[in-house]
């Protein structure tokens, strides 16, 4: 506890220029709390938990990109701009496989749509898994030491190619994506509900999540990965395929993307080309939020922006949200670089 | 005659030298060539070559913070939006109908500085919190600025004229101008000359003359104390602060500058549409011009303008142009179900080609960076960083020059 403390008071208070800047951002942080909350008291509870449970919903899926943001840049410090095409990339090839799978909009509902759903899942995230492992194969691999503006570079490129690919496949349309999941709501006392499509959402995210905890900690390959993470050099020489243990994380990271895909497109019932870049962005946001490599901070994050993107849409104006997340972006880097979970750590 | 043989003989195996020479001249018989290529009609060439100018400017602008500091910039069609804007509001008559109620009519050559100069102001307020942090941050940072930029002159409401935007800006006027048979008049001289969408050789020459202008300006930046401090700084940050380099001050002036660029060639833009509006300053272009460096060569100013030319030809020309192409020739094989689309989800050829913008963008920026990293027209520098060759070998006709 006090040595949390003295980190805390040696991040806040290091030098004058630094603690007058954090103070602006604290001045501000709280601004911005006081008029929500005035505005969320007028609302009342049934609109307010309606908005959360969007707000919610919509950050378990910011969650999910995240992670695969914050992994690959935790292991090769490399932000991934494919990441968010890889997502959409999700959503384009899970509906392009649901015939196969005959899950036909308006045939198929109730419990008959749990297997049909749960090999869509798994056939889709492994392609996706397949796609990003492909990525980093021809794009990021070869660069890897060169100058670290080269592989940022070919990111941007592959997000392009991604965008331009499914841009070519199904064109620059909004395309229906089927609704099967149920417009119930759920009451959760004192006469206030909660849409069970949300609950669902948040809960097969919660599992997804839950599980890559357990398998980085846990398991051999998460243990190599973390060691990774910390020092390449290190864990090459302690005898861990550095290749093997990278291209493991694209595939995890993208086998999240992809789920995250999915569940996009039954919740929102649409997508496009270029949605994955937006999504991908505040998916960022969020993993610089929670702390850029830490994986509990990815899932932190989203379920923040997922939550502040939705009171700025139902109690503020629309318009200005997006602004609003970048704006968050560019203050978590400049006021606290670590973002809220991560340590401050030496330029490698 | 014998310096100017010297000039040449020394300069001949200069591939920036022979890049520079090649592209003033293409440049100044460019309109001329067009116009008698298309019979007179080739206005519209002439002012396409002018909007290319601009990405060139923006390009010139890019490979200062990119090319030279190594500062990646991925919001720098930010600045562009807010040089044209400011030029927007001091050259139109929209301040009027704002709180302010004063309508400015600022004369284009003044305003043109005053873009500029905002923009520059942008880029150092942006800069200063944010340079010390790691290369990468800056390049979030700037994505996010780029993100927001836009958006806030959508949503400003009527200081920025909203969704529609502003229009009716001034248009540069020049006390005189000459005319003569490049637009199909005789020479002569035409007083109080005000430039329009009927003289786009105007706009043309003009775009030359600022080019010149900020080639001049930046290549005696990049000659200069602070040029080698950005090379220090790109090369090791560490090992330039060590040796005395202030890092920050450094790595801002090349934002700044890079920004003021962008600044100068949005208020040209503007005045150019006489139109200015959000939806012209997204993330693509950005990356654009991004492309346009990379491509060219990253750190050379030539090679900057070099892929300038070669991508704006690409996507403004031949991409807008290829569709119809396509189905020419489609149809000329004789297959013309290729044209057709089906409800099999095939949209026609010409469809597809248009769509497939981004697979070439995507494509050129991986395929450059894997195949050819220094890009075209490469900085001798930066190419022997970027292949590890024997610096001998390069060095070695400099060596036998002097």
């Amino acid at each position: 506890m006090a040595a949390m403390v003295q980190r805390l008071r040696a991040s806040v208070i290091s030098t004058p220029t630094a603690s007058l800047i954090n103070l602006v951002g604290l001045a501000i942080v709280a601004v911005a709390l006081v008029a929500t909350a005035q505005r969320v008291y007028q609302g009342g509870a049934t609109y307010f938990f309606q908005t959360l449970g969007f707000g919610l919903a919509q950050g378990a899926i910011f969650a999910l990109v995240a992670l695969g943001y914050t992994m690959v840049y935790g292991i090769i410090e490399l932000i991934n701009f494919a990441h968010g095409d890889v997502f959409t990339l999700g959503a384009f090839i899970s509906l392009a496989l649901m015939p196969v799978f005959g899950l036909n909009e308006g045939r198929i509902s109730g419990a008959a749509l749990i297997l049909p759903l749960l090999g869509l899942f798994v056939v889709t995230m492994l392609i996706c898994a397949l796609v990003n492992v492909g990525i980093e194969r021809v794009a990021y691999r070869p660069l890897r030491h060169a100058p670290r503006l080269a592989p940022l570079i070919t990111a941007i490129g592959m997000s392009a190619l991604l965008e331009g690919v499914m841009n070519v496949w199904r064109g620059p349309f909004n395309l229906h994506y089927p609704d099967f999941l149920p417009s119930t709501q759920i009451p959760i006392g004192g006469g206030v509900t909660i849409a069970a499509k949300a609950v669902m959402v948040i809960v097969v995210a919660v599992v997804l999540m839950v599980s890559l905890t357990l398998f980085v900690n846990r398991s051999k390959l998460g243990k190599a990965m973390r060691a990774t993470a910390q020092d390449r050099d290190a864990a090459q020489l302690m005898g861990i395929d550095i290749n093997r243990t990278i291209s493991a994380t694209f595939f995890i990271g993208a086998a999240l993307a992809g789920a995250a895909g999915i569940i996009y497109g039954l919740y929102y019932n649409s997508v496009q080309a270029f949605d994955g870049f937006q999504y991908g962005l505040y998916a960022f946001t969020a993993a610089v939020f929670g702390g850029i490599g830490n994986i509990p901070g990815a899932a932190l994050g989203g379920i923040l922006i997922g939550v502040i993107y939705s009171i700025s849409d139902g109690y503020f104006t629309v318009s200005w949200t997006q602004v609003l997340v970048f704006a968050i972006l560019i203050f978590v880097l400049v006021f606290r670089p670590t973002g809220l979970l991560g340590m401050r750590v030496p330029e490698k | 005659m014998t310096t100017v043989r010297n000039f040449v003989r020394s300069n001949v195996r200069n591939p920036n030298a022979v890049a520079y020479f090649l592209m003033a001249v293409s440049a100044l018989f460019f309109p001329a060539v067009v116009q008698f290529a298309t019979g007179g009609s080739g206005d519209y060439l002439v002012g396409l070559a002018a909007d290319g100018g601009i990405y060139m400017l923006m390009a010139i602008g890019l490979n200062v913070v990119v090319g030279f500091a190594g500062l990646l910039d991925l919001g720098y069609a930010a600045f562009f939006a807010i040089g044209s804007y400011t030029y927007a509001l001091v050259a139109s008559n929209h301040l009027g109908v704002t709180p302010i109620g004063h309508s400015l009519h600022v004369p284009f050559w003044i305003a043109l500085f005053i873009g500029m100069f905002v923009a520059a102001t942008a880029g150092a307020l942006l800069g200063a919190p944010t340079l010390r942090l790691r290369g990468d941050y800056l390049a979030i940072v700037t994505l996010g600025f780029g993100e927001i930029v836009p958006r806030v002159f959508r949503n400003a409401g009527i200081w920025t004229g909203g969704v529609p935007g502003i229009s009716a800006l001034d248009v540069p006027t020049l006390p005189g101008w000459v005319q003569g048979p490049w637009v199909g008049q005789d020479f002569g001289w035409v007083p109080d000359f005000r430039f329009t969408s009927a003289n786009l050789t105007a706009y043309y020459m003009l775009m030359i003359i600022l080019i010149a202008f900020v080639v001049i300006l930046v290549h005696n930046l990049y000659n200069s104390r602070l040029g080698r401090a950005w090379m220090a700084v790109r090369e090791d940050e560490t090992a330039a602060a060590a040796s005395g380099v202030n890092t920050v001050s450094v790595k801002l002036l090349a934002f700044s500058i890079g920004a003021a660029t962008s600044g100068f060639a949005g208020a040209f833009y503007g005045a150019k549409l006489s139109y200015v509006s959000s939806e012209n300053f997204g993330f693509i272009v950005s990356v654009t011009v991004l492309a346009m460096v990379v491509l060219g060569g990253m750190g050379n100013i030539p090679g900057a303008m070099l892929g300038a030319i070669v991508l704006y030809f690409i996507l403004f020309w031949l991409l807008p142009n290829a569709p119809g192409q396509m189905q020419g020739l489609a149809s000329s094989l004789g297959l013309d179900w290729l044209n057709q689309s089906n409800p099999n989800g095939w949209p026609g050829i010409g469809e597809v080609v248009s769509r497939s913008k981004y697979v070439i963008f995507g494509l050129i920026l991986v395929g450059i960076m894997l195949l050819r990293p220094q890009g075209l027209l490469p900085s001798q520098i930066r190419k022997q960083e970027l292949t590890h060759e024997e610096p001998e070998a390069l060095a070695a006709p400099r060596q036998l020059q002097a």
